[in-house]
């Protein structure tokens, strides 16, 4: 079936910050793209999140950051995720990220940020073309 | 002359007097139709004539866009405040330049504080970090890495006398961004001043405090509706006896604006989320006047100068007439809505940033003369991290060249009378009335909060901008036209210090072993005891705080009593 499969997606909010207009407008416009989107609601933990993508048995995990806190949820959640032997997930996302923690970020292993100004077909893009690559494995 | 007499005349003159506005009507409907007929003819730019909030622009208004004999403009400081709520406004004094502000610890942002004060600015606001928002402390566990980040962590009474370390509450008046633990925080400060010394009779300032926007919009809750409304009316009962020139609440649109709402969706769920405090008040049994003078409103100001003028305008008018017609106060000071404005964040570009000292700078002319009680600026750089000194002074800098050298605080609102603002002010107004409609309908603005219609009409308004955005349809400059240059930002960035979590946590864990744990138990189980009872909680949290009860402690004891509060999830 390969290409027929939607790609299943879970958008998260980890942390404290309530800012949800990003998250929400990234899930409308992944549903309205033909991926099947789960969306966690506000002020999810680390766990919560992997735990929440493992039973949705999701593709991606794309979370929002707005709260500066990045450097310690990317790599939490990418641990997690890593533990618990789901590390075939791939963990995405967008925020307030500088640049120098974006190239960080990437080093430990996370998908590329989004800044400010995105165009969420940049993003769909980008997930789409990650899954065509790993799909065919 | 007899009274049948002089009727008679009257009745003459007044029918003199529209006949001659009838002639005029028509003559000036004949030389509109020969422009219109001109202006169709002509080729137009290929371009959206709308709004950023979606509302279709005439090419042109005249009078006969708006005059509507009822809705009078009135004058300054007069029923219906359209024009201004004081007679004199910034002939008297300008608006207060109070700049959002908050970082690491309380000795860090004390500084700052200071530096800002030094620097010319007018009023003190305090950014607290998303613990802290939520009600927790910097060493609890959901805290970690949050800690100090967003804002200033304070976590009990010892981070507030810090925060305000040789600031003489009296004198300054300050601005406290909190909600969902609002009247925590708020006897906090109330208890710092009485260490201080000084007179809490003598505090002025205000505590944002406005629980149902958080549900809407910004989403810094803890307690579900009913509970955490009980604390708000609670804190207007306490503040009009005991803190007379505090306002206990700030009725924001600026989140729900920020969220995605339009102005009129941001004007409507605002103001309606207004009266509903005030009825709570009146269900209470407090007597409307007595704490409707201090209800205080915060504003976003976007990018559409004219809509946002305008939008300013229409909320006095329509505050003045629900406190007076529907909710039959009687002291003009009711009638009064008095606010503080903030440009939108969510306009700045991360793109060619210094591109946002402009933006900045007409969106603070658009509150100005649309007549602020007070303003924050945004600074450039905010889109990247938080501000820099620099930047911050920029945007300080920014209103003190409007207010000095622009012309436009010399006369008081010099837009009056113009056929598109006026006519945008009523539109607005009809607007909001509109969405109050709907919102009645649907049961009230708490029901349709646990129903998730105000999430989902913003996140709506959110998409549309989205959309416009992606097709090209909205320009953003330096975004998705003219973006020459983007790719190169050389910003300086302020970052806070990871130890700053560390030495906050060693900070709380030394205030924990210098207090006194038997007051601590009794303080909190009193105010756990209070939850069950209708008793004014004020009081009750106060002894809490003055033993250095923490927040989160402060919380829990309420948390026990009310719950907490589960969003409707959906997108």
């Amino acid at each position: 079936m390969g290409d027929e499969r939607k790609i299943r997606i879970l958008v998260a909010k980890p942390g404290l910050d309530g800012h949800d207009r990003g998250a929400k407008v990234i899930a409308s416009a992944f549903r309205d793209a033909g991926f099947e989107v789960v969306y966690t609601g506000l002020h999810q933990t680390p766990e919560m999140i992997v735990s929440a993508a493992i039973q949705e048995d999701v593709d991606v995990v794309a979370m929002s950051v707005l709260s500066g806190a990045h450097m310690t949820l990317f790599p939490r959640v990418k641990a997690l995720l890593d533990e618990l032997g789901a590390d075939h997930i791939l963990l995405t996302g967008g925020g307030i990220i500088p640049e120098d923690d974006v190239a960080e970020l990437e080093l430990e292993g996370i998908g590329r940020l989004f800044g400010p100004g995105t165009s969420t077909s940049d993003a769909i893009a980008y997930v789409k073309e990650w899954f065509s690559t790993t799909d065919e494995a | 002359m007899s009274t049948i007499e002089r009727d008679l005349l009257k009745r003459t003159d007044l029918e003199k007097a529209l006949r001659r506005s009838e002639i005029e009507v028509a003559d000036l409907k004949t030389r509109l139709a020969e422009w219109e007929e001109r202006y169709d003819a002509l080729p137009k730019r290929d371009a959206s004539f709308s709004t950023v909030s979606g509302r279709e622009v005439k090419p042109l208004y005249t009078e006969l866009d708006h005059s509507r004999a009822h809705k009078p403009i009135g004058y300054p400081g007069m029923y219906p405040y359209t024009r201004g709520p004081y007679a004199t406004m910034y002939r008297t004094r300008l608006w207060t330049m109070r700049q959002f502000a908050g970082f690491a610890t309380a000795e860090e942002t004390n500084q700052r504080y200071k530096y800002l004060l030094e620097h010319g600015q007018t009023g003190l606001s305090v950014a607290f970090d998303f613990p802290t928002l939520m009600g927790y402390d910097s060493d609890h566990e959901r805290s970690l890495g949050e800690v100090g980040v967003c804002g200033v962590a304070v976590s009990s009474l010892a981070d507030m006398e810090r925060l305000f370390e040789d600031i003489p509450l009296d004198r300054v008046s300050v601005s406290m961004t909190i909600n969902g633990p609002a009247i925590i925080l708020f006897c906090f400060y109330v208890a710092a001043a009485e260490k201080q010394g000084v007179d809490v009779s003598e505090l002025r300032g205000t505590v944002q405090n406005d629980i149902l926007k958080e549900y809407q919009a910004q989403h810094a809750w803890i307690y579900p509706p009913e509970p955490a409304l009980r604390l708000i009316v609670d804190m207007f009962e306490w503040c009009s006896d005991n803190t007379p020139k505090y306002n206990p609440i700030s009725i924001s649109g600026y989140h729900i604006r920020e969220a995605g709402a339009t102005a009129a969706e941001e004007l409507a769920f605002t103001l309606r989320n207004g009266f509903e405090y005030v009825e709570r008040g009146i269900a209470r049994g407090l007597d409307v006047d007595s704490f409707a003078p201090r209800l205080s409103f915060f504003f976003d100001v976007h990018n559409d100068f004219f809509e946002e003028i305008a939008k300013l305008r229409a909320a006095r008018r329509i505050w003045a007439r629900g406190m007076k017609e529907k909710y039959g106060a009687k002291n003009p000071d009711s009638w009064r809505l008095r606010t503080h404005c903030q440009t939108a964040g969510v306009t700045l570009t991360a793109q060619q940033p210094e591109n946002n000292i402009v933006r900045v700078a007409y969106q603070a002319m658009a509150a100005a003369l649309g007549g602020t009680q007070s303003l924050h600026t945004n600074s450039m750089d905010e889109t990247l991290a938080l501000p820099t000194e620099k930047a911050v002074r920029i945007a300080l800098r920014t209103q003190q060249i409007l207010a000095h050298e622009s012309g436009v605080a010399l006369t008081i609102d010099p837009l009056a009378g113009s056929h598109y603002v006026e006519a945008l002010t009523d539109e607005l107004e009809d607007e909001a009335m509109g969405l109050f409609e709907e919102i009645d309908e649907m049961g009230g603005v708490v029901l349709g909060i646990e129903q998730g219609w105000f999430q989902q009409e913003i996140a709506k308004s959110a998409m549309r901008q989205q959309r416009e955005f992606e097709s090209g349809e909205r320009i953003t400059v330096g975004v998705n036209s003219f973006t020459e240059g983007s790719s190169d930002v050389e910003i300086e960035m302020l970052r806070i210090d990871p130890e700053v979590e560390k030495r906050q946590v060693a900070s709380m864990s030394d205030m924990r072993a210098g207090r006194d744990d038997e007051a601590v138990r009794v303080t909190l189980a009193a105010l756990t005891e209070g939850c069950r009872s209708k008793e004014n909680l004020v009081p009750l949290i106060l002894d809490c705080v003055r033993g250095y009860c923490t927040l989160f402690e402060i919380r829990a004891a309420m948390e026990e009593v009310f719950g907490s509060y589960k969003e409707p999830v959906f997108f």
